[in-house]
């Protein structure tokens, strides 16, 4: 079970907002870049953000680069979970073989600063501060087992293969 | 059921009847990293207990996206790829020889291939027909050491076009109109393949640049089939032997087919902060540019150089907009520089940058101030991408491009044609 509060984005938060490319030079730098974590869609999250919170987006979260460096600061920045009403494609699959889980549901209803629970195997999220509840898509069994091993990494040093 | 084109190399690569939606294991003919996703690849690979390449031939190193090197820790980023390409055998294309999208076009990619990079773009290729595709390092790290991944595979919409472009509209304004119609996330986990009587109309050229911004439609991968169009680009490159001829199934399946007449696309720029945010170039007219910048995976090939060059020949750029172009490799480089392309530009007044990315992603070589203005003919508009979230990116074709060069604001290049 996941707890924490909702930092609510929009539409369309590529990862030029998550990290931007100007500060490429910090990629070896890994604990100074994660102070930059979507500084260019809110200024103030690194500050504010807490182990456990979640990111709650609209639609095509996460889109543009490759860089895996956009969900490595988010999950070092302590967030439990993305929850977006889609994700794009690369940053979806590097998400979770960082072992961060990204959720696909409705997300209209949950504001900015609420109190949510999210349980990983019932597939659902309840919004503790207005009482709703939500269920999120399946994702594909591979990409489960790669998340449920922590990551890629893990999965590999595990199994030293992909398995269907 | 016939096949996609995705469908096809997945089948083929993967050694299994692939059909959209399976997830499948495909062995992987061309596999790289870029020199700000690299070093982390190569972390990645170091963490997983990798000590050898699965494939050092067809494993390849670019140093194209700060290059040459801004500040000192990229300088050591770019030290720690060299070691790994000396420890473990792979290819490293130095600084100063050219984005990693074109190299693969130029010298590496063949239809039918499946192609993993550590960069968005790597969906470039599928213009030779291959299935080419962006992933994040931990993949690609992976990718490096067991020389294949697994994929879903694509449900494919089909482009059809038909026709030909008018005077003055490049392939830039094609796909700029598409995504501006199915939006920026119109194709998410899918593939767009491009078919139709236009495509004899098309160059090689054209259709990298097309293939380039599938991703910026959330595509997995912009393909072509490989006609007599790649078999001739091949030769060009002295790589006749690696063509093959390969096509889409008649009766394959689609999500849905998009119709799209040439001959009606006009000059089209998308505005800040997004790709899909599109409108026509002379509906902008009177927009004030600081900066125009030429080159990138996208558009930074002869033909984009050469109509620059033919619309700025005897001409100066408006005192107020500085004029910044960077050929995608040193092939393109040397023959813009042989046909009188480089000095038509310095004469009009253009910066000439190294072959490379440039100013596309915000590191160097033309970062914006506070409040400026670029019509880039890159790929992206977010905000933030040329170093400066307070700045507006605008993105046009190379003819768009000279012509706002001429006159400090967008221009339709029909008129100064």
């Amino acid at each position: 079970m996941l707890r924490g509060r909702a930092f609510k984005f929009g539409d369309n938060i590529s990862t030029d907002h998550i990290i931007p490319g100007r500060l490429a030079h910090l990629r070896s730098n890994l604990p100074e870049l994660a102070k930059h974590v979507l500084e260019d869609a809110d200024p103030t999250l690194a500050s504010r953000v807490k182990p456990g919170d979640f990111i709650v987006a609209g639609n095509n979260f996460g889109l543009g680069s490759s860089r895996e460096h956009a969900p490595l600061v988010i999950k070092m920045a302590g967030v439990s979970a993305i929850l977006a009403k889609s994700v794009a494609r690369i940053f979806f699959r590097n998400a979770i073989n960082l072992g961060l889980p990204v959720l696909i549901c409705n997300t209209d209803k949950i504001d900015d600063g609420d109190e949510l629970e999210v349980d990983l195997k019932a597939s659902t999220v309840k919004d503790i501060t207005n009482g709703n509840r939500l269920t999120f898509g399946k994702i594909p069994q591979i990409m489960l087992r790669i998340l449920n091993e922590g990551g890629l990494i893990p999965y590999i040093q595990k199994y030293g293969d992909f398995r269907l | 059921m016939g096949k996609t084109l995705a469908e096809k190399i997945l089948s083929q690569k993967s050694g299994s009847d692939a059909r959209s939606g399976d997830i499948v294991i495909a062995r992987i003919d061309l596999v790289f990293a870029q020199d700000t996703t690299g070093p982390l690849t190569v972390r990645q690979f170091q963490a997983c207990g990798f000590d050898r390449l699965a494939n050092p031939d067809k494993t390849i190193l670019f140093l194209d996206h700060a290059a040459p090197s801004p500040n000192r820790t990229v300088s050591n980023d770019h030290m720690l790829l060299h070691q790994f390409a000396r420890q473990t055998g792979c290819f490293i294309y130095d600084v100063g020889d050219g984005i990693c999208h074109q190299i693969v076009a130029e010298s590496l990619a063949k239809p039918g291939d499946v192609i993993v990079g550590a960069d968005s773009h790597t969906v470039t290729a599928g213009a030779l027909g291959a299935f080419a595709t962006g992933m994040g390092s931990s993949d690609v790290a992976i990718a490096f050491g067991l020389g294949k991944t697994w994929f879903r595979v694509p449900e494919s919409i089909r482009i059809v076009v038909s026709g030909k472009l008018s005077k003055g509209v490049g392939a830039k304004d094609l796909i700029l109109h598409l995504i501006g119609n199915i939006g920026a996330d119109g194709a998410t986990y899918k593939a767009l393949e491009f078919s139709g009587n236009g495509l004899a109309n098309m160059s090689m050229s054209d259709r990298l640049t097309i293939a380039n911004m599938a991703v910026e439609a959330g595509a997995k991968a912009g393909l072509f089939p490989a006609d007599s169009t790649t078999k001739n680009y091949l030769r060009s490159q002295g790589r006749g032997d690696h063509y093959q001829p390969l096509s889409a199934d008649s009766d394959a399946g689609y999500e849905r087919t998009i119709n799209i007449d040439l001959a009606a696309i006009e000059p089209t720029v998308a505005k800040p902060h997004s790709v899909d945010n599109i409108a026509l170039a002379r509906e902008l007219k009177g927009t004030k540019i600081q900066q125009v910048f030429i080159g990138t995976c996208t558009n930074g090939r002869l033909e984009d150089i050469a109509i620059a060059a033919s619309l700025l020949k005897g001409k100066r750029r408006h005192p107020e907009t500085r004029l910044i172009v960077a050929p995608a490799s040193p092939q393109v480089l040397l023959a813009a520089i042989r046909a009188g392309y480089i000095q038509t530009l310095i004469e009009a007044g253009a910066i000439i940058l190294p072959p490379g990315c440039g100013a596309c992603l915000g590191l160097h070589q033309g970062v914006l101030g506070d409040g400026e203005s670029c019509l880039s003919t890159a790929n992206r508009n977010f905000k933030g991408r040329m170093g400066n979230p307070e700045a507006f990116i605008y993105l046009g074709s190379p003819a768009t491009a000279a012509a706002t060069a001429l006159s400090g604001e967008i221009t339709d290049p029909r008129e100064v044609m």
